[in-house]
């Protein structure tokens, strides 16, 4: 068990009371909090060594550099990719999956290819890849989902064929918490020629997560998600790809020389980095990783793991609650959705919020999914190292409170 | 029952609209109909109106999302059954003026008062005035309507 006693004095924010009441933080698949550590590198960097990097002689500006490559190497051993150069920052995991849209799309897709995705997907791995489509006459597939919220890996094979170009998954779903399993679907995908890009948002800071295991070709995440700053954002591919792709975005920091004509690019990563980047944000999501492999992921992992458990278990027993997605939580991550019979999911959350529980509801980015299971919007509570059981207690109680504002399991009838 | 700190949101009427919605359906022979989505939370509001000599005559609505957004509507739609269109407008502006401006509400909007404790909550107004965004493009069809009737 993590010492969530002591994780949460690192948390400065969650030392605050919302409507009258502690603050109950629920919704970290949305963002997570930070932990000082990460506000004070930040602040430090500021303080001590802001200066433009790659293009100083002087001290700060080489002090700058070197800190904001640190940052790169810690990222590059956090998933296990062969090498920093692997490692490209962008603003945010969208942002990575459109440079690969864009990047390696405009490439490699063409009338007629095919390019498979699921029904799970935030609409960050949807809509990059509709644009594509639309540029190159290119066609989208999408997997469903099975009745208990997993994907159909059956209907998932048969859709990949010698079409497929691409294969993009979510590795964690943002809404039903659902793990899916990456190497297999990367096996797929290959075997017809394919590559696959893994949507880690919400896998990488949750999960122990290593690029070689996964066996995919692009992998991209946020780091304002797992503990870091918001305006971070990375995209993973083997340097043989990203050798090979052209540049996302023109500008300084990526060429070697420039000429009127045209111009030659610089070497990985910076290639895919134009413009001065976020340095003091790298550099505090650099404290960040530091903090999580301090704790160690498969803590995390382990520690959510028996969050969500308990979390299932106490949520069926409030009436009119349905949970979606996997019943077991070996199945998925801390993430948990779910419908009350009384109240609407925005009605849930505001009073939730009365009781100080922060929750999130709506469709989470994630139409496609709420279409598939039925229903307009979802409430979704989801957890992080700093969370225990006393926050699944108060959540529960904030349900109760929906059922006793709404009635619990009243029928709604029309009167003419 | 009330649950604090929201006991001014979600009062006994709101949830009796919510529950027993008012004025639900569609109306066999609607003379204007309009409809509305919330993009951000997929609220959804449909609306029928039968106008009868600029008096409307029925009105009925259906769709979807949170009680805010369906009491909202239902209450509209008891509120302007039977009223002149001048009036309808008349009520929208001070159900807006309630919601956005926070503005004490009118003795005239009746039962609407009870969304008087939405204005508290500046991301849920957008529930609230969903319903009555529908019925000004609805009213707004109309008069097109009858313009268009009066120079043809
Ligand atoms: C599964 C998933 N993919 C992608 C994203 C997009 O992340 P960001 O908004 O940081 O680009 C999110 C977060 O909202 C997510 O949950």
């Amino acid at each position: 068990m993590l010492d969530v006693r002591r994780i949460r004095q690192d948390f400065p924010i969650l030392r605050q009371q919302v409507n009258g009441r502690p603050l109950v933080y629920l919704d970290n698949a949305a963002t997570t909090q930070k932990p000082r550590q990460v506000i004070e590198a930040l602040v430090r960097y500021y303080e001590t060594s802001n200066a433009n990097i790659h293009r100083g002689i002087h001290t700060l500006a080489t002090r700058a550099t070197e800190q904001y490559e640190d940052a790169r190497r810690k990222v590059a051993r956090f998933i296990g990719a062969r090498g920093p150069e692997e490692v490209v920052f962008t603003r945010n995991a969208t942002e990575a999956i459109n440079l690969v849209a864009r990047a390696w799309g405009d490439e490699h897709i063409g009338e007629g290819d095919e390019i498979v995705l699921t029904l799970m997907e935030h609409h960050s791995n949807i809509v990059p890849w509709q644009l594509l489509a639309r540029r190159k006459g290119a066609t989208l597939r999408y997997a469903g989902i099975t009745d208990d919220g997993k994907l159909d890996l059956d209907e998932l094979r048969r859709l990949i064929g010698p079409q497929t170009k691409l294969v993009a998954v979510t590795h964690m779903s943002n809404v039903l918490g659902t793990i899916n399993p990456v190497a297999d679907i990367a096996e797929m995908a290959h075997r017809a020629g394919a590559l696959l890009l893994v949507d880690g948002a919400q896998s990488v800071p949750h999960l122990p997560v290593d690029v070689q295991a996964l066996g995919a070709d692009f992998l991209a995440f946020s780091a304002h998600k797992m503990l870091g700053p918001t305006g971070v954002g990375v995209l993973w591919a083997r340097a043989e790809l990203l050798e090979a792709m052209p540049p996302f975005l023109g500008g300084g920091d990526m060429i070697a020389v420039v000429r009127p004509e045209s111009s030659t690019w610089a070497e990985l990563p910076h290639k895919f980095e134009a413009g001065t980047p976020n340095i003091a944000d790298v550099i505090a999501f650099g404290a960040a990783v530091d903090y999580l492999e301090g704790i160690g992921m498969s803590n995390v992992r382990r520690h959510e793991e028996e969050l969500t458990e308990l979390a299932l278990e106490r949520l069926r027993r409030v009436a009119g609650v349905r949970i979606f997605g996997p019943s077991s939580a070996s199945e998925r991550g801390g993430v948990v959705s779910f419908a009350m019979e009384a109240a609407h999911p925005h009605d849930v959350a505001t009073i939730a919020d009365g009781h100080g529980v922060a929750i999130r509801a709506g469709h989470h980015c994630a139409q496609l999914l709420m279409r598939a299971l039925g229903v307009p919007a979802t409430s979704r509570a989801s957890f992080s190292i700093y969370n225990d059981v006393d926050d699944i207690e108060a959540l529960v109680e904030a349900l109760e409170g929906v059922n006793r504002v709404f009635g619990e399991g009243r029928e709604r009838t029309a009167v003419r | 029952m009330s649950e604090p700190p929201f006991d001014d949101l979600y009062r006994e009427l709101i949830l009796d609209h919510y529950r027993r919605p008012r004025n639900h359906g569609p109306l066999a022979a609607p003379t204007v109909q309009a409809e509305g989505v919330n993009p951000v939370c997929g609220d959804e509001i449909h609306l029928d109106l039968a106008i009868d000599n600029g008096v409307i005559a029925d009105l009925g609505f259906w769709g979807q999302g949170c009680s805010i957004s369906q009491s909202s509507a239902s209450m509209l739609t008891e509120r302007l059954k039977g009223r002149p269109l001048a009036e309808a407008e008349e009520v929208a502006g001070k159900v807006r003026s309630m919601l956005v401006e926070g503005a004490s509400p009118d003795p005239s909007l009746g039962d609407l008062e009870a969304l008087e404790g939405v204005a508290k909550l500046p991301v849920r107004v957008k529930c609230a005035l969903l319903a009555w965004n529908v019925l000004l493009e609805a009213l707004r069809q109309a008069k097109a309507a009858a313009q268009e009737e009066h120079h043809g």
